[in-house]
């Protein structure tokens, strides 16, 4: 294994980690969907650099689909639609900026660890995507479950699923690479027209999920 | 020539929903996903009487999938007769358009296709992308009648959906990473016929990681306590044949999922074993659901919570594992099935009588609409798993194969069922005994496929015929 690609692989992959925890301490939306632009477009470099140091051209694929779909399309509807629900301005409540950091940086840790211990055979450039790609998984659900707000609990399950893109992409020779990340941005592409329906629809006042939480079914 | 028929059951709804979409009629779309899914569950049995086709990369027949796929048409074809007599009436009270109701029907065929391929898929990749497909299915159909309520049931259950999916992926990627030293790269690192023929050569700790992924993943799916925060809502504001088919079929075919990554980690001598981290699982769900069942104040929601004792109860089984408890697990699997459905059909027929899903307004069912009242009460009975009905067995086969081997385990167990049974018996007074409450209309949704799953429940509780036996037999032996 040539060791600048290894270098340049690791160095796209720690990126989108360092991008993950600038989302997570991003408390306004419109700030919070550009750093989830950058890191789609990470995404796609890191991939592009996958297919090129792996000789796979299918993943050129998936890098354009991050590329044209994440990084430009997703952030730009969501821009809109959020300038259109005026909360383009919102400041959110995040759980301490603080403690969230330190349990972000517990959480990489943790991943470091686990990975690495439990993939101590297998290919350097796999192994150590695989591990990064288990601290984006993990902060993406962090920034999940910290946040009030719909469209950015949105964001940071579409940041997940760019780390579970950086994985698939790891693993040498994966078949189905392509046609998984068709399915999510399928999926994906449905998350955000259910945003955009759920105000079309004028039925909820907020998109913010403490209000969503308010039902639990027994209301009489 | 039996390629045909593993063709057959995915290209029958496949088309159907096409055709589905674009019929305009919507009497003309009830008939046809009928037929649609009469042919599907012709098809499916006649995999049980040809031979088997030889499993290819994507595709897979054997004794286990069988059982589920037979299992899931049938009740997928019951539940689209009682559909069909059921969704008009929502359409003349106006919850739901006749456009809404054309695409309820092309998306039921899709859920179909879904469930099926997710059941015959030979490759991880592929049976993760059927269940992804069917999870999006049924976030539609439960928000189709974009009421408040539907919509927000619709999102938890989306969003909560969505990083199950993610985190059942990553576990995939990790299984192909173990399988791909020893098998190489590409397509065949994915197959589930050449993962179990080399599953001992594999990393043990990666393994353990990727079950560890799936369990979380798949588990949401399932709706194992603690991840089964969507499933009452789903349940409760989806139309009521959505409801039969996400507890009687989504989930099981979750738990299909499960078994074959945990019979991948039972191939492999130093991976770790799997069971214990079932058992925990399913016996949270169990003593969780059963407490939960008592502050129930909506019908549906309620027999959501005992499909989540169920899934308890199997997850509970299979995790004991062994031939007896799987045997019991299997069973139980199909006769929470039939029986759950078999109540949501009675649930739908209430609550288009009484124009509730509150317990508080129903009552006095057996004397206003006896047949539909004493019908909810052989099902409560049924799922309470009292004799001589089929889950009565079952459920005696699970505690008595427990009680062998970790008699605190059983124990905690039999006081979760027996907590849930109380709980039952206690709404169901409330509903079909006692003075008449609440307005009463005519039940418009047909009675036939409710008392054909309680019929065969109670003749399976009976008397299960010798070749039924050897061929669960024979699945709980490749199960470990």
């Amino acid at each position: 294994m040539h060791s600048l690609t290894l270098d340049i692989a690791h160095l796209l992959a720690g990126s989108l980690v360092l991008v993950s925890f600038m989302m997570l301490y991003q408390d306004r939306l419109y700030a919070l969907i550009n750093v989830y632009a950058l890191h789609a477009l990470v995404l796609a470099m890191s991939v592009a650099w996958q297919a090129y140091a792996q000789d796979a051209p299918h993943l050129y694929v998936t890098a354009a689909i991050a590329l044209v779909f994440k990084a430009i399309l997703i952030p730009v509807v969501l821009h809109r639609m959020i300038v259109k629900l005026g909360i383009h301005r919102e400041i959110e409540t995040v759980v301490g900026i603080g403690p969230t950091m330190l349990l972000g940086m517990g959480l990489v840790a943790l991943s470091m660890v686990v990975m690495l211990r439990v993939t101590a055979g297998a290919d350097p450039l796999a192994r150590e995507d695989l591990a990064f790609a288990l601290a984006v998984v993990l902060l993406g659900l962090l920034m999940m479950v910290t946040r009030q707000n719909a469209v950015s609990q949105v964001v940071g399950f579409m940041s997940l699923e760019n780390g579970l893109v950086l994985a698939a992409t790891g693993a040498k020779g994966m078949p189905l690479v392509v046609e998984i990340s068709v399915a999510f941005s399928i999926l994906i592409a449905f998350i955000v027209i259910g945003i955009f329906l759920f105000r079309i629809r004028e039925r909820f006042d907020t998109v913010d999920v403490a209000a969503l939480d308010s039902y639990r079914g027994e209301r009489e | 020539m039996s390629f045909d028929a593993v063709t057959l059951i995915l290209a029958i709804p496949a088309t159907a929903a096409l055709l589905l979409a674009v019929l305009p009629s919507y009497k003309l779309t009830a008939y046809l996903n009928v037929a649609a899914s009469f042919l599907s569950f012709l098809a499916a049995l006649s995999l049980l009487f040809l031979e088997r086709p030889a499993p290819g990369p994507y595709l897979l027949v054997d004794d286990l999938n069988n059982v589920f796929i037979v299992l899931t048409t049938f009740v997928g074809f019951t539940t689209s007769v009682f559909s069909a007599s059921y969704i008009e009436h929502e359409m003349e009270i106006g919850r739901l358009t006749p456009a809404s109701l054309r695409f309820y029907h092309a998306m039921y065929q899709v859920l179909m296709f879904a469930l099926n391929l997710a059941l015959l898929a030979n490759n991880i990749g592929v049976m993760w992308v059927a269940i992804e497909l069917a999870t999006l299915t049924t976030v539609m159909m439960v928000g189709i009648y974009r009421t408040h309520e539907s919509l927000e049931a619709a999102w938890k259950y989306f969003i909560l959906g969505s990083v199950g999916i993610a985190l059942a992926l990553f576990g995939t990627i990790l299984v192909y990473m173990a399988a791909q030293p020893t098998i190489g790269e590409g397509l065949n690192s994915m197959v589930w016929t050449t993962l179990m023929e080399h599953a001992s050569a594999f990393e043990p700790a990666l393994l353990n990681l990727a079950f560890v992924f799936l369990l979380l993943g798949y588990g949401t799916k399932v709706g194992l306590a603690p991840l089964q925060a969507w499933l009452p809502d789903a349940h409760a504001e989806g139309p009521t044949p959505i409801s039969a088919v996400l507890s009687g079929l989504l989930l099981n075919v979750a738990l299909y999922a499960l078994l074959r990554f945990k019979m991948l980690l039972a191939a492999n001598p130093e991976a770790l074993a799997p069971g214990p981290l079932m058992i925990t699982m399913g016996l949270v769900s169990v003593v969780f659901a059963a407490f939960m069942l008592y502050r129930r104040g909506d019908i549906k929601r309620l027999f959501a919570y005992s499909s989540i004792e169920h899934m308890g109860i199997i997850t509970f089984a299979f995790g004991m594992g062994g031939p007896l408890a799987n045997f019991a697990g299997l069973l139980h699997m199909c006769m929470h099935s039939l029986t759950k459905s078999a109540i949501f059909f009675a649930v739908g027929n209430i609550a288009q009588v009484k124009g509730t899903q509150k317990i508080a307004d129903i009552g006095g069912l057996t004397v206003t609409n006896p047949v539909l009242g004493w019908g909810l009460v052989a099902g409560v009975v049924a799922i309470a798993g009292l004799p001589p009905l089929g889950i009565f067995m079952s459920e005696f086969l699970v505690v008595s194969s427990t009680f062998a081997r970790e008699p605190l385990l059983a124990l905690t167990l039999v006081l979760g069922i027996l907590v849930g049974i109380g709980a039952l018996f206690l709404r169901l007074n409330a509903i079909a005994f006692g003075e008449p409450r609440g307005p009463t209309h005519k039940a418009q949704g047909s009675y036939v496929p409710m008392f054909a799953h309680l019929g065969i429940v109670l003749i399976a509780g009976v008397y299960l015929p010798a070749p039924l036996v050897a061929w669960f037999q024979n699945v709980a032996r490749l199960l470990g």
